[in-house]
């Protein structure tokens, strides 16, 4: 059994190692996000040029290796479009139809897909480093590293990861990875690919902003003045146009900081260079140290007061 | 060693058998079939009983074990030394369930050492720090027990039949313990109060990450300290329910002269930590969230009542807090509060952009959450018959 002095003079001795460790950490540092580059991608998608055709999924499904039929019956049958559908497992993006904003006029059809965000949440919640933003603006993942737990459904502003729940060993995040592997090389996301209406511009996010801005400008009529993308959630890869509020196309009203912004100066302030813990260690002992000077006056002083 | 008066297999107990049975089949069902088939997860709520009961309240109910340990060795108050272990005890099968029903959750289970490699290390990450806090801190927590073992065993060492050749290699390894566990004791103790710290905050630093989800009258980004100074306040409780609790089932007499001045530093930290949720309140004008009556607001509020306000009031009251019922039924309801907060903050408060209803546990769900709960109760009770866990009044000294 440990005597009261060798409490005593290990609490000493580790007060003395934390003080030193944590006067000489450096200082907590701002989160900065991801590493971007300056003419990294994206894809601007102006939702009153699409007719809805769906040709976009099927090119999604049939690239990704996804349970899909053929093209045909994808654009033949319009009836899915009339209940509201989510991104899941097996679609990474689908397409939803409002109603037109007068009548008389054809209906209005919304794509959703994963936006990849500047500084994505689900990217800043993965304790493993699966999902992972890359320079030029796709939010990838990695189901080799992946541990399943799901934190970056819980993270993601936009409630886009989807989860293979039916697959006993081996399930899946899954969501749009903006064909990482063409798009890298070069190459241009199927989706954008297959558009028959060009509802979708693949290019520079910087020269995509300006393109909607403009479009804008020039047909106020046609378009909400809101590109959604631009600053939501500190921006995505993924901007969008539309004739009305977004909110009334299931797009979610976000703040305009990524929510990654806030955690990360927490876990930063707290833990960056250890300086947190080393504080609490140094603090611990000390208190150790010192209260224990006069424990038979403690114990005496606390008699008296029950 | 205390002298056993009472058996441990009693009617109570076969019945958490039983449970415990049940849930293990539920496990089996949950590994063999996978997580969609045995629970209502789905792409809307990939979190559910298993994160907010086992997960959130295991840890924050574990919390016993550093703040009994700051008070007795930190702040050396002789006089707790014997909640000390019942309090280890508790903290270490919490925590090893814990980071069980973090495993039985996880869809890549067998990846779940990813988070030891420091190639994947990902600092940015609460759930990360979490994992490693809980990892690291399980291990202080076996090294503290430690000492138990080698007093329960040094110098009766007896292994059955063909391994009584082990008998002396075993006693010299339990005499080496011996000598360089108390050394090193006080390290360990520390670490273990400065783990929890962080990772205990952390647990409340995993829910900011979602503001559109998560209900406006939980979501704060003071949600980590508010999580620690909780964390506080059950830890001491749990101390107080669980001697009370052991005590009774037991036989032994209740040790008020030890646990009533336990809860005379409660209503301090409850005090603090209702500050904390009051301003926070006042700074957002969450209060407006309180005029309509629903499933969250009186969530909000039992919280607050049951949890805060009247086991605050008992506790201060000095002639109800000598008296083992009054005491037991204010620490049970700070217990109640801060496992509510957390069912608050994972399940009942967490409401999904495009969810078509609430989250509702399917029936596998619960049975391996009571399973796991049953099969913990049922290990501290062996753990306390086998080793010297809970001392008689008088014999106490520091573990």
């Amino acid at each position: 059994m440990a005597t009261r002095r060798d409490f005593l003079k290990q609490a000493g001795w580790l007060s003395g190692t934390a003080v030193a460790a944590a006067v000489g950490v450096e200082t907590a540092a701002a989160s900065t996000g991801p590493h971007l580059d300056p003419d990294r991608m994206g894809v601007l998608c102006d939702f009153t040029l699409c007719i809805g055709c769906r040709s976009c999924e099927w090119a999604c499904a049939s690239s990704h290796g996804l349970p899909h039929a053929d093209l045909q019956e994808y654009s033949a049958d319009d009836s899915v479009l009339d209940t509201p559908r989510r991104p899941d497992a097996t679609s990474y993006t689908v397409i939803n139809r409002f109603p037109a904003r007068e009548d008389g006029d054809s209906p209005f059809n919304a794509k959703y897909n994963c936006l990849h965000c500047e500084h994505p949440a689900c990217a800043s919640a993965c304790p493993v480093g699966a999902l992972a933003k890359t320079p030029q603006g796709p939010v990838t993942y990695d189901a080799w590293k992946c541990i399943g737990c799901r934190y970056c459904m819980i993270a993601c502003p936009f409630q886009i990861p989807a989860y293979e729940y039916r697959n006993v060993l081996t399930p899946q995040v899954r969501k749009c990875d903006l064909c990482a592997d063409k798009t890298l090389a070069g190459g241009r996301p199927a989706c954008v690919d297959i558009c028959p209406q060009e509802a979708m511009v693949f290019g520079r996010r910087d020269q995509l902003l300006a393109l909607a801005r403009e479009r804008i400008t020039v047909h106020p009529e046609r378009y909400e003045d809101h590109i959604y993308g631009e600053r939501e959630v500190g921006g995505t890869s993924w901007i969008y146009l539309a004739d009305r509020d977004f909110h009334d196309l299931s797009l979610p009203a976000v703040p305009s900081e990524s929510p990654a912004v806030t955690t990360e100066r927490i876990q930063h302030g707290i833990f960056r260079g250890f300086s947190g813990p080393m504080m609490m260690l140094a603090i611990v002992s000390v208190i150790m140290k010192s209260a224990g000077k006069h424990p038979e006056d403690l114990a005496a002083q606390e008699a008296k007061h029950d | 060693m205390t002298e056993q008066r009472v058996p441990y297999f009693t009617g109570g107990v076969k019945v958490l058998c039983l449970l415990a049975l049940a849930g293990v089949a539920g496990l089996a069902a949950r590994f063999a079939f996978g997580i969609g088939a045995v629970t209502h997860l789905n792409n809307q709520y990939p979190w559910g009983l298993w994160i907010g009961i086992d997960v959130a309240c295991g840890v924050a109910l574990a919390a016993g074990g550093f703040t009994t340990a700051f008070v007795a060795h930190v702040l050396h108050r002789d006089r707790f030394h014997s909640v000390v272990r019942p309090a280890l005890l508790s903290a270490m099968l919490g925590y090893t369930f814990a980071a069980f029903g973090v495993f039985v959750d996880l869809g890549r289970y067998y990846n779940i050492w990813h988070m030891m490699l420091p190639s994947m290390w990902q600092g940015n990450s609460a759930l990360f720090e979490v994992g490693v806090c809980v990892m690291l801190y399980l291990t202080v927590l076996y090294i503290e027990f430690l000492p138990v073992v080698v007093e329960r065993f040094k110098g009766r060492v007896s292994w059955p039949g063909p391994l009584r050749g082990l008998n002396g290699f075993t006693e010299a390894v339990l005499r080496i313990l011996d000598r360089t566990l108390s050394k090193v004791m006080t390290v360990f103790i520390v670490a273990g109060v400065v783990l929890s710290c962080a990772h205990q905050s952390s647990l409340g630093t995993l829910m900011v990450i979602a503001p559109t989800k998560l209900h406006p009258l939980w979501h704060t980004t003071i949600l980590p300290l508010q999580f620690l100074l909780s964390a506080f306040a059950v830890g001491l409780s749990m101390a107080i329910f669980e001697g009370l609790l052991a005590a009774r089932s037991l036989k032994h007499p209740y040790e008020m002269k030890v646990l009533s001045p336990l809860g005379r530093s409660i209503p301090f930290l409850l005090v603090i930590y209702l500050g904390t949720k009051f301003i926070d309140m006042v700074t957002r004008g969450t209060y407006v969230y309180l005029q309509d009556l629903t499933l969250q607001s009186v969530s909000w509020m039992a919280e607050i009542v049951i949890g805060i306000l009247l086991p605050g009031a008992i506790f201060m009251a000095h002639r109800l807090r000598r008296k083992p019922g009054w005491l037991f039924a204010a620490a049970a309801m700070v217990v109640f509060g801060v496992a509510l907060n957390r069912i608050n903050v994972f399940i009942i408060g967490y409401q999904p952009v495009y969810a078509k209803g609430p989250y509702v546990p399917a029936w596998p769900e619960v049975i391996v959450t009571i399973g796991m709960i049953s099969i913990l109760v049922l290990l501290y009770r062996l753990f306390v018959f086998v080793f010297p866990v809970i001392q008689e009044e008088g014999a106490a000294h520091h573990a």
